[in-house]
């Protein structure tokens, strides 16, 4: 019995969690505050519910607890100021939800836009919103990013304050604004996706790439009239169905063109171009949709038998043009060497040579050490593949560049 | 802002580390902080504790005291110089350094001079 309520809170820690915060905090902004009473309404569930029983709606249950828990502490901090009638209001909002669970109004979407917002920290959107949406623990959430739990703990903090000093507002914005704005949304996901999706065979981060897909999908079931929304869900997609192949029996690092087509996710793949498909109806408009489209012209290998390679550098000439990122030309280089040969992908990276982010980015010095490799240029393959191994953080990439530069010898 | 990167081994794992590997890792390393900037500087290593020498002066009298100093398995065996933006960057060039894998690196921010 003990159990059957334990997961029956878990449940609905998952399934409801970012709508009871995002509900109780939209009128309060204090997201802190929210989250506090909400554990305080999951504490005591997990007392008396494998006594009593669970309740027939755990989230009507929930959200009246939380509430008294939040209008408890409102009152007690608001004596300064003329709150009794704000109080009043949002008891008899909180009152209505909880009589007509149903209608608890989803206003997640608006909770993540306040968490992406241009005045909270661009490296802490994602952290936020997991914390927010998911109730992922600063503990969680710092592994996957690599920082001391403490110092993430207090920088959620810090975020959660900012949203309610400034008065952040909590609100899905106005037509003219809104892509300007999912774009932080979105990017803030997407950067929660490429975390997981680096570290492989690391539990935090695979969990990471796992809530970032069911955010992309929170997304574009909150706005579906968003062709970038289920570009990029498409492209985590197509992203997470090669999971398996990147690594062979031995852990070792496998690349694209290595991978073995058996160990893609059909169905994932499936899903991914569809939603594409879907997003393109009236032409791409945007970087993921075109992301997704490489992606696609990659996965092509499964019916053709190769990629489509003058598909994948016309869309990084798409992607170039759009978004002018040294990591779009560095990825259109790769693809460029399989079109026009391995030199010219050479003379095209020297546009980006002097760019100082280049000096420490690992996947830049990897690409020009197989380009010079190919080209049969051996000393510079021979540098460039060293500072690739230098900046590697990942064993299983640095093995494998390790053996890529061992074989210059030998050929 | 600088970090000074302190790297301890741990001696029993180290005595298993593949040699040969582990100075190819270390080679292409600090040839990866050497070239990064100009606030970074390439790993220097320490001899083992056992060879240092510690002094402390207390009320005018002072005394030496020859290694072993540290009695823990973790040894300080060197240190380098880094100079990034944020801690996340510290973490990352703290992963990258192959002793990660045989011990710790401490990241310690460095107190400029002219900041307080």
């Amino acid at each position: 019995m003990g159990d059957a309520a334990r997961q029956a809170a878990e449940r609905v820690a998952r399934d409801s969690y970012g709508r009871l915060v995002a509900f109780l905090a939209a009128r309060t902004r204090d997201v802190a505050g929210a989250e506090d009473a909400l554990a305080e309404a999951f504490a005591s569930a997990l007392k008396s519910w494998p006594e009593d029983g669970v309740p027939d709606n755990p989230d009507a249950w929930l959200l009246t607890v939380a509430r008294r828990r939040q209008t408890d502490a409102m009152r007690r901090r608001q004596t300064r100021t003329a709150g009794e009638v704000h109080i009043q209001l949002m008891t008899e909002e909180l009152e209505e939800a909880s009589a007509n669970p149903d209608v608890i109004p989803d206003r997640r979407l608006a909770l993540m836009f306040a968490c992406a917002h241009p005045d909270i920290e661009a490296g802490l959107r994602a952290p936020l919103i997991l914390q927010t949406i998911l109730g992922l623990t600063a503990i969680d959430i710092a592994a996957a990013f690599l920082i001391p739990p403490a110092t993430m703990g207090q920088r959620l903090v810090r975020a959660k304050a900012r949203i309610k000093d400034a008065g952040i507002p909590f609100a899905v914005p106005e037509r003219e604004q809104l892509a300007s704005r999912l774009d932080a949304v979105l990017e803030a996901i997407y950067a929660a996706y490429s975390k997981g999706w680096a570290e492989i065979g690391d539990v935090a981060a695979e969990r990471l790439a796992d809530e970032a897909i069911w955010l992309g999908r929170l997304v574009v079931s909150l706005l579906p009239d968003e062709p970038e929304a289920k570009g990029m869900l498409a492209l985590m997609l197509y992203a997470e169905a090669r999971r398996q192949a990147r690594r062979d029996t031995d852990g070792a690092y496998v690349p694209l063109e290595a991978q073995d087509i058996e160990l893609w996710d059909e169905p994932q793949i499936i899903a991914a171009e569809t939603l594409l498909r879907d997003a393109n109806r009236s032409g791409p408009t945007g970087r993921y949709q075109i992301e997704a489209a490489i992606q696609s012209a990659h996965v092509a290998r499964r019916v053709t038998g190769r990629p489509n390679w003058d598909a994948v550098v016309a869309l990084y000439d798409v992607l170039l043009g759009l978004t002018r990122s040294p990591v779009a030309l560095l990825n259109r280089a790769a693809a460029l060497a399989e079109t026009d040969g391995p030199a010219a992908a050479l003379a095209s990276l020297d546009a980006i040579a002097d760019d100082r982010r280049m000096a420490n980015y690992q996947p830049y010095w990897a690409a020009r050490g197989h380009l010079a490799a190919r080209a049969g240029r051996k000393d510079q393959a021979h540098e460039a593949l060293t500072l690739a191994i230098g900046l590697s953080t990942d064993d299983a990439v640095r093995h494998y560049l390790i053996g890529q530069r061992a074989k210059l010898q030998d050929g | 802002m600088r970090y000074m990167m302190i790297i301890h081994h741990d001696d029993e794992a180290m005595a298993k580390a593949p040699p040969k590997e582990l100075w190819a890792e270390y080679a292409a390393f600090n040839e990866a902080l050497n070239k990064a900037g100009a606030g970074f500087s390439g790993g220097l290593r320490l001899s083992p504790g056992k060879q240092g020498t510690v002094v402390r002066t207390r009320s005018g009298k002072t005394d030496v005291l020859d290694g072993p100093y540290a009695d823990t398995r973790e040894q300080l065996a060197g240190y380098f110089f880094i100079d990034v933006d944020d801690i996340e960057q510290a973490v990352e060039w703290a992963n990258r350094c192959p002793s990660s894998k045989y011990g710790a690196i401490e990241i310690r921010p460095i107190v400029e001079q002219n900041a307080r």
